[in-house]
């Protein structure tokens, strides 16, 4: 699971699993946050090409990264996101802080 | 013409059909709690739609029951007594379906401050507090029953075959 964490330049790019619940996102988290604080990079960019389910949780792992990042000055990206996905960030409300990208 | 149901034989007849599940609190279950409601539903012929929102409000659920219910402190106060169990209790009748999620952990305090949109007991976890949020949003209809230290149930409903089964613009 290593390799769904890659740092290009001053951005994180995050390999999204194809469920995202609660049971992943501690995972997810904890290693975002390792890169973070280690690697020191800015952005962090979530790709959700292979995820097909998304709960309450997705939303959780975006918002404490978004928390930590937005500190320094640091953006966050969601893309290849479907419709489903989609939908779910802007019930949060989530498309104002993360820019959703194709 | 054909029958909208594949199992329904007799035409006229509602639909009935009931399932219960019990498993240990821990997040591996989940998925197969989810995935489990959405085999359930299955011979009503939901659409891909109507299955994402059951699976997104069930594992909101069940989240809740093993992170919630049976949180850290909840567990080693009752010195690990009996195992933690989440329960879960399908109905089928006619076209709609009931999701009944239970446990017999912490309990809520205040069920209405539970219940509103970003609100957490646990920030630390990374919790978004959208759980009762997205059951609401996903499902037609929402009711809670807690007292604390002596759990949770969360009753879900939702109606079946609403939407056309084609994706429409939006």
């Amino acid at each position: 699971m290593e390799e769904d964490f890659k740092v290009i330049d001053n951005y994180l790019m995050v390999k999204m699993p194809e469920e995202v619940d609660h049971h992943k996102s501690v995972y997810i988290s904890e290693t975002a946050d390792e890169y973070i604080m280690k690697e020191g990079v800015g952005n962090v960019v979530f790709d959700f090409e292979s995820t097909r389910f998304m709960d309450s949780s997705g939303i959780g792992i975006i918002i404490g990264r978004y928390k930590k990042i937005s500190y320094f000055g640091g953006k966050v990206f969601a893309i290849n996101a479907d419709t489903r996905i989609k939908r779910t960030l802007m019930i949060c409300g989530l498309h104002k802080i993360v820019e959703i990208m194709e | 013409m054909k029958t909208k149901y594949e199992n329904e034989t007799n035409r006229g007849v509602v639909m009935k059909n009931e399932m219960q599940l019990q498993f240990d609190a821990v997040s591996v279950n989940e998925a197969f709690a989810r995935i489990a409601v959405a085999a359930f539903v299955a011979p009503l012929n939901p659409t891909i739609e109507e299955i994402s929102d059951i699976k997104t409000a069930v594992s909101e659920a069940v989240t809740n029951a093993i992170i919630h219910g049976y949180d850290a402190e909840f567990v080693k106060e009752s010195n690990g007594t009996g195992k933690n169990l989440v329960f879960l209790h399908c109905t089928i009748e006619g076209d709609v379906l009931c999701v009944e999620v239970s446990d017999k952990g912490r309990g809520i305090d205040d069920v209405e401050q539970a219940m509103e949109p970003l609100f957490t007991t646990k920030p630390e976890m990374d919790r978004s507090g959208m759980g009762f949020a997205f059951m609401e949003a996903f499902m037609d209809d929402l009711e809670v029953f807690s007292e604390p230290y002596r759990g949770t149930t969360v009753r879900m409903k939702k109606k079946l075959g609403t939407k056309p089964w084609f994706r429409q613009e939006d």
